[in-house]
């Protein structure tokens, strides 16, 4: 699914980085526990988490994902935000709660990255 | 073009600015000007438009259609204030590049005098064949630097000449040092791609190096990470000088953690990441005295590199 669908899907907005029309996501990773991250996630993943600190892009970078979406419309920090852009990495934020913004992935077709 | 070009196009739109690429040596008429002067001008210099400009400032543009309307036409005034367009839009030189395209997108301008904020003065002109010029040659220049660094480190091994060869990276890690977390595991994977090293292999090694990072900046005065690439395998050993771990067996269990509040709230510390560590290697040893340190020995092999 191309990223601006999801945008649409969640009512997101971009914090940082360009909206890649080539990129093609399949996969949802949701999540607040940067290990669970590094455990289950698998690259070109979306991540959708509650953590707003410089640490998920971190983590991000090292499981490859390259888009982030906050949930209950947190605005990640400077820092983060920096790391983002340095590691080219998309960062969106939606006002859905971690609940609702799965419920919505799902229903539109996108999958858990444990089914894959 | 491929993805990845395309991708660094739109990077560059956002990320350079109107000053970075506008031609400097601007071609520009005064408003007294004949139209016969503007002929020349254009006829000369093979250009199809001139911004108009008075005291360093922009009062108007005048093109090569303006041009045709007035040798048709013929109408009152033969100079270029009675022909040229005045309501001129322009760019600031330090606006995005972004920007300017979406000009030129949505309202089909064909040039944009670029000003600079505090005079208004004209600096410079962005034209379609500007943007497009310099976003090539930004986009050569990137490509043939990380090729040839690519290049260069992926031909590592064929290059030297020994009956083993072992490339040595050590990092110091700094306890307590949230804000860089995660630093030392990212700027290895780059270079194990830079190795052009299997991504399932660089990236086992990443995660596997980030848990342990994480564990020496939150539970010790800091560490030292020493990373060896040999063609058939890649071994990590991660040491630090304290506290230890009481029981390593028990470190292992899945979830479980001594982890204060702090940590959680960084969203680590739930009892995962020895297992992961485990997980992402071959093979895995843990030597541990309480008060004295810990030692950490992570392989992970790779058929062919």
């Amino acid at each position: 699914m191309k990223l601006e669908k999801i945008m649409k899907i969640l009512d997101a907005e971009v914090c940082c980085g360009t909206v890649r029309n080539d990129w093609d996501i399949t996969m949802v990773g949701a999540s607040d526990l940067m290990s669970d991250v590094l455990t289950f996630i698998q690259p070109d993943t979306l991540l959708l988490t509650g953590l707003i600190n410089p640490q998920v892009v971190r983590t991000a970078d090292v499981a490859e994902v390259k888009v982030i979406c906050f949930i209950r419309g947190k605005k990640p920090t400077e820092e983060t935000i920096k790391l983002a852009y340095d590691k080219d990495i998309v960062l969106f934020k939606t006002q859905c709660s971690m609940f609702k913004a799965c419920g919505r992935l799902y229903r539109a077709g996108l999958v858990d990255c444990l089914q894959k | 073009m491929n993805n990845a070009g395309i991708g660094k196009i739109q990077e560059l739109i956002y990320d350079l600015s109107v000053g970075d690429v506008m031609k400097k040596d601007v071609i520009s008429l005064s408003p007294d000007i004949s139209m016969y002067k503007l002929k020349e001008v254009l006829r000369k210099n093979r250009i199809s438009g001139v911004p108009v400009v008075k005291n360093g400032c922009s009062v108007g543009i005048i093109s090569i259609e303006d041009l045709i309307n007035w040798l048709t036409k013929k109408g009152a005034g033969s100079s270029v204030k009675d022909w040229m367009t005045k309501d001129v839009v322009t760019v600031y030189e330090d606006e995005k590049l972004i920007q300017a395209i979406s000009l030129f997108d949505q309202k089909g301008y064909g040039r944009l005098p670029v000003v600079e904020r505090k005079e208004k003065k004209v600096v410079g002109i962005v034209t379609k064949g500007v943007i497009i010029e310099s976003l090539l040659r930004e986009i050569e220049i990137d490509y043939h630097e990380e090729e040839i660094r690519r290049y260069r480190v992926s031909h590592f091994f064929e290059d030297v000449t020994a009956d083993s060869v072992t490339i040595g990276l050590i990092y110091q890690v700094k306890g307590g040092d949230v804000m860089n977390g995660g630093a030392v595991a990212g700027n290895i994977k780059k270079t194990l791609q830079r190795l052009d090293i299997k991504p399932d292999i660089y990236r086992r090694v990443a995660i596997a190096i980030y848990e342990a990072e994480m564990n020496l900046i939150f539970y010790t005065d800091g560490g030292e990470i020493s990373v060896y690439i040999k063609p058939e395998s890649i071994c990590v050993n991660v040491q630090d000088h304290g506290p230890g771990i009481p029981d390593v067996k028990d470190a292992l269990r899945l979830g479980f953690s001594t982890a204060p509040n702090w940590v959680r709230e960084l969203g680590f510390g739930a009892g995962i990441g020895l297992n992961n560590i485990q997980r992402c290697s071959d093979k895995m040893i843990i030597n541990s005295t309480v008060g004295r340190g810990t030692i950490l020995d992570i392989t992970v092999n790779m058929e062919t590199l």
